[in-house]
């Protein structure tokens, strides 16, 4: 064999096996989904027939899921709690970045330490004392509970990003605004609101995805079918016995729970690489 | 910084009309400074410093989950204590002396420990893929985002679907290629319903991993790969020579990132293997006794001891990452 050949057939080789790694990593990554996606749009009997491609065609799945049951009123829910929680989670913490980024006074170390040790709390080590502070305040299985208890991850998160974002802001932004005499709220407004736009949407996106998704304070603090959010909804979705699982149901709820967040993510793709990388959010 | 703010201050009290002014407005800043906090820092303690602090002190008190107002003060006796029977014979209580609690540490260490490894070793290979230049890159890169993207619960519900014993296509594959020759009952069975949990993991969290590696990948400078080229390095010895050694600080931070999460994890267990001692966690064991079993002293013990074990990575994660407290100024 010929020097050339074999360098070839090297090369050959190599990039085969590199797009078979490529092949595999996608089939694995997306192959789940859409067993779901052919799984709720297969009834009765075609359910418990495996098949790989979609052979049959049917809309009952959504249209129990969208009528019977309060699924539609727990996906309200869901979207109503993950809103409020990043407006108020972004509110306090532009205003606290700012604050911590910008203004030099002493205690700010503390107090970053203090965040960041928040964003790292098992849940669980809080879900006893929360439960007693929510059922004091008289807001037990309502959705104002889980509201309060999303700002435990949702705010230390956007402080931390929001404050290395603006720390890496120059110091000459603010200075024709101090000198015309701004106040800093002035200066939050006018000065940073402006510049900070991309990290306000991929905190505020990380945050909504991680409301969205939450489980934990959702089972604990929200007790009756209307109040649920829809993760909570899916894991309880059953049949009449333990051998009747509508798995069919199940899978449509799931996809109508899965793809507003698969279209955010993919259309804000390098955003909330950029975001997860700078403050690393649970997954 | 506290220094010259005192100097500012010294100088405007001789009545130094410019001073004055920059005096006024450092204090202003500062005032405003602390305005901006508060409402941030209120909530902060009201959500987590005191209901740590309660479920703290709960775990040495014999609260009961329906007079969490009538809990006495029993010491550690939640966490370790003996008493001695009138024949003589010590029996050992609390969580420590506890089998169910040990078990439950176990099968959490076990879970985080294997699905961190195989998430590192694959989150490395998935990050050189994405690292590398090729046609399709940017769709490979919004495909293993799809893992992610989905909510952990659902994800739970979609593999327990494709496990299912009877009707999973997990099984169906299998039984195909001749793998197996009877169907498994991989959620249900004590000997494989861990293996299943930490599968669903690593599955969900790569993406992740391979993010944060991939950051780490993107920083090491091209020309450092040119040079070895030129030298005739072997790729594999550049890989371990090179690469490892310059991406192994963000490696760590990501390992033990993950392993914090990992130690915490409730949803996928409570969803894919309800009510199985096999796989029961920390957390989940914490959550049933709290709320489901009426042990809520003893549910707040548990969840005090995760708390702490806990700490412990948190602290190891602070000092190896060197995150920058300093909040201030670029140098």
């Amino acid at each position: 064999m010929s020097e050339e050949f074999r360098y070839q057939l090297w090369k050959t080789t190599k990039w085969t096996a590199f797009y078979f790694a490529v092949l595999v990593l996608c089939v694995v990554s997306i192959f789940p989904f859409y067993y779901a996606v052919l799984t709720s749009f297969k009834s009765g009997t075609d359910l418990f027939r495996v098949s790989y491609f979609p052979d049959t065609f049917t809309l009952e799945n959504y249209a129990s899921v969208m009528t019977q049951g309060s699924f539609p009123l727990n996906f309200l829910n869901s979207i109503i709690v993950s809103a409020i929680v990043v407006a108020i989670s972004l509110l306090l913490a532009v205003t606290a970045a700012y604050a911590l980024a910008r203004v030099r006074f002493r205690g700010r170390g503390i107090i970053l330490l203090i965040i960041l040790s928040v964003s790292m709390f098992p849940q669980i080590a809080v879900l006893a004392g929360l439960f007693e502070l929510i059922s004091a305040m008289g807001i037990y299985n309502t959705l104002l509970a889980v509201i309060f208890a999303y700002m435990i991850f949702t705010l230390p998160f956007t402080v931390w990003v929001l404050t290395t974002f603006m720390r890496d802001l120059p110091v000459e932004i603010e200075e024709a605004a101090i000198v015309d005499g701004a106040s800093p709220w002035i200066i939050i407004r006018r000065v940073f609101l402006p510049l900070m736009w991309p990290a306000l949407v991929t905190t505020g996106l990380l945050a909504f995805i991680a409301a969205w998704n939450e489980f934990l304070f959702a089972l604990t603090f929200l007790s009756s079918n209307t109040t649920r959010t829809v993760t909570v909804a899916i894991a309880l979705l059953s049949g009449a016995s333990e051998h009747e699982v509508p798995w069919g149901i199940i899978m449509a709820a799931s996809v109508i729970v899965t793809v507003p967040l698969l279209v955010l993510v993919l259309i804000f793709q390098r955003k909330i690489v950029a975001g997860l990388t700078a403050g690393g959010v649970k997954g | 910084m506290t220094l010259q703010a005192a100097k500012m201050a010294d100088s405007a009290s001789q009545g130094l009309g410019r001073q004055v002014e920059r005096s006024d407005l450092a204090n202003q800043r500062l005032r405003s400074a602390l305005y901006f906090l508060l409402p941030m820092l209120l909530t902060l303690a009201a959500v987590a410093g005191w209901p740590l602090a309660r479920s703290i002190y709960f775990s040495f008190t014999d609260a009961s989950l329906n007079k969490l107002g009538e809990a006495h003060w029993i010491g550690f006796s939640n966490y370790f204590s003996w008493v001695t029977t009138k024949s003589g014979k010590t029996i050992y209580i609390g969580v420590l002396s506890d089998p169910i609690w040990w078990n439950a540490v176990w099968n959490t260490v076990r879970f985080s420990v294997i699905s961190v490894v195989l998430e590192t070793i694959f989150g490395m290979a998935v990050a050189l893929i994405l690292n590398a230049d090729f046609p399709g890159r940017g769709f490979v890169r919004a495909a293993v985002l799809i893992p992610w993207a989905i909510p952990t619960i659902v994800s739970a519900k979609i593999w327990s679907w494709m496990l299912n014993d009877q009707f999973g296509m997990i099984n169906d594959i299998l039984l195909r290629l001749h793998l197996i020759t009877d169907k498994i009952a991989w959620t249900a069975n004590d000997q494989t319903s861990l293996y299943a949990i930490i599968m669903v993991d690593v599955w969900k969290t790569t993406p992740f991993m391979a993010l944060l590696i991939l950051a780490g990948l993107q920083m090491i400078p091209k020309d450092v790969y040119e040079a070895a080229d030129v030298d005739g390095v072997h790729p594999v010895k550049q890989f371990y020579r090179i690469t490892l050694p310059l991406v192994w600080p963000a490696l760590m931070v990501a390992v033990i990132f993950r392993m914090l999460d990992a130690m915490r994890i409730f949803d996928l267990v409570y969803v894919l293997t309800p009510n199985s001692a096999a796989t029961k966690t920390m957390s989940v064991l914490a959550r049933e006794n709290l709320f489901d079993f009426d042990k809520f002293a003893y549910g707040s013990t548990v969840s005090t001891l995760l708390f702490l074990i806990l700490a412990v990575f948190v602290i190891l994660y602070m000092w190896l990452g060197q995150i920058r407290f300093d909040g201030g100024e670029k140098t």
